[in-house]
């Protein structure tokens, strides 16, 4: 039970410090990087990547073992279909990144940055969830 | 600090040794997760479930813990930094992006983590067409919104 809470508290206390470290958590720093064809931020790039770096290293560590450390097994998406529904979430998703400077994660890590500010468009990413749920049943 | 001020060149403004720490840490965060707990750190999935909203099989306390740790870690850095918070968007756009960031989370399963950095890194499909497709998309907003001249941020 101890361990059920303890591995995601620390995964998320250290994937919130990183998303402030990089610059995530600053939606002028985002928007910079969005802004591809105008004043461009590269710095996103570097966080991408080297958060890609380490978790590829994982996924290496993780194909030699035969239970996770704290769990009794893996539970991983298997899925490798493309559908519209992908690809068209996908697309929705990255408009509203780009309206705000703003995706989930940092949306959770900015309550402690600018709490107002983060509520408002934490509760609206709720409602949005809310909503899908509410016309497709949970999938 | 001053190591993570470092710039780089043609890029007065960007912060890439920041980035690069930030990033490690991110990878950090979600290897912990994988070879721990034996899940994807996927934001909006986990969001979803604390939420009682979606049909992840994640313990929902666990899932309260990871949402809980995102502000923490947050809190920690801007203490230690002693950093004056950054500008956020106003209320309307806020809530307009925070809906359609919710309502596209869940019709593409996953964001910026779960795709971006925990599916990218595994080379699966779904999360290289996902990634590049909220890129794509994220780039064109912009690029609109600057045209338009939309300004969101003071």
């Amino acid at each position: 039970m101890t361990r059920d809470i303890l591995v995601p508290l620390a995964s998320g206390t250290i994937f919130g410090a990183g998303l402030t470290v990089g610059g995530m958590t600053d939606p002028a720093r985002v928007r910079g990087f969005l802004d591809l064809f105008g004043d461009w931020d590269p710095t996103l790039a570097f966080v991408m990547g080297g958060a890609v770096l380490v978790m590829a290293m994982a996924w290496i560590v993780q194909r030699s073992m035969l239970r996770p450390i704290f769990a009794e097994g893996f539970s991983l998406p298997d899925r490798n279909d493309l559908t519209p529904r992908l690809i068209g979430g996908s697309a929705l998703f990255g408009v509203g990144w780009g309206i705000a400077g703003l995706c989930p994660g940092p949306g959770f890590a900015a309550l402690a940055i600018e709490p107002v500010s983060a509520a408002i468009f934490v509760v609206a990413l709720v409602a949005g969830m809310v909503l899908v749920r509410l016309f497709e049943g949970n999938v | 600090m001053s190591l993570l001020a470092t710039s780089l060149p043609g890029f007065p403004e960007a912060a890439p040794v920041a980035g690069l720490v930030g990033g490690v840490l991110i990878g950090l965060a979600a290897a912990l997760m994988l070879l721990g707990a034996g899940r994807i750190a996927g934001v909006s999935g986990i969001a979803a479930r604390a939420f009682g909203i979606g049909s992840s099989s994640m313990p929902r306390a666990g899932a309260w813990a990871f949402i809980i740790g995102l502000p923490l870690g947050a809190l920690i850095v801007m203490g230690l930094s002693g950093a004056s918070a950054p500008a956020f968007a106003g209320p309307l756009p806020l809530a307009i992006a925070g809906v359609i960031v919710g309502v596209g989370t869940r019709l593409g399963s996953g964001c910026t983590s779960g795709h971006g950095v925990c599916g990218m890194s595994r080379l699966s499909q779904r999360s290289l067409v996902a990634t590049a497709t909220f890129m794509a998309t994220g780039f064109a907003t912009v690029a609109f919104m600057n045209a338009a001249g939309i300004e969101v941020l003071p």
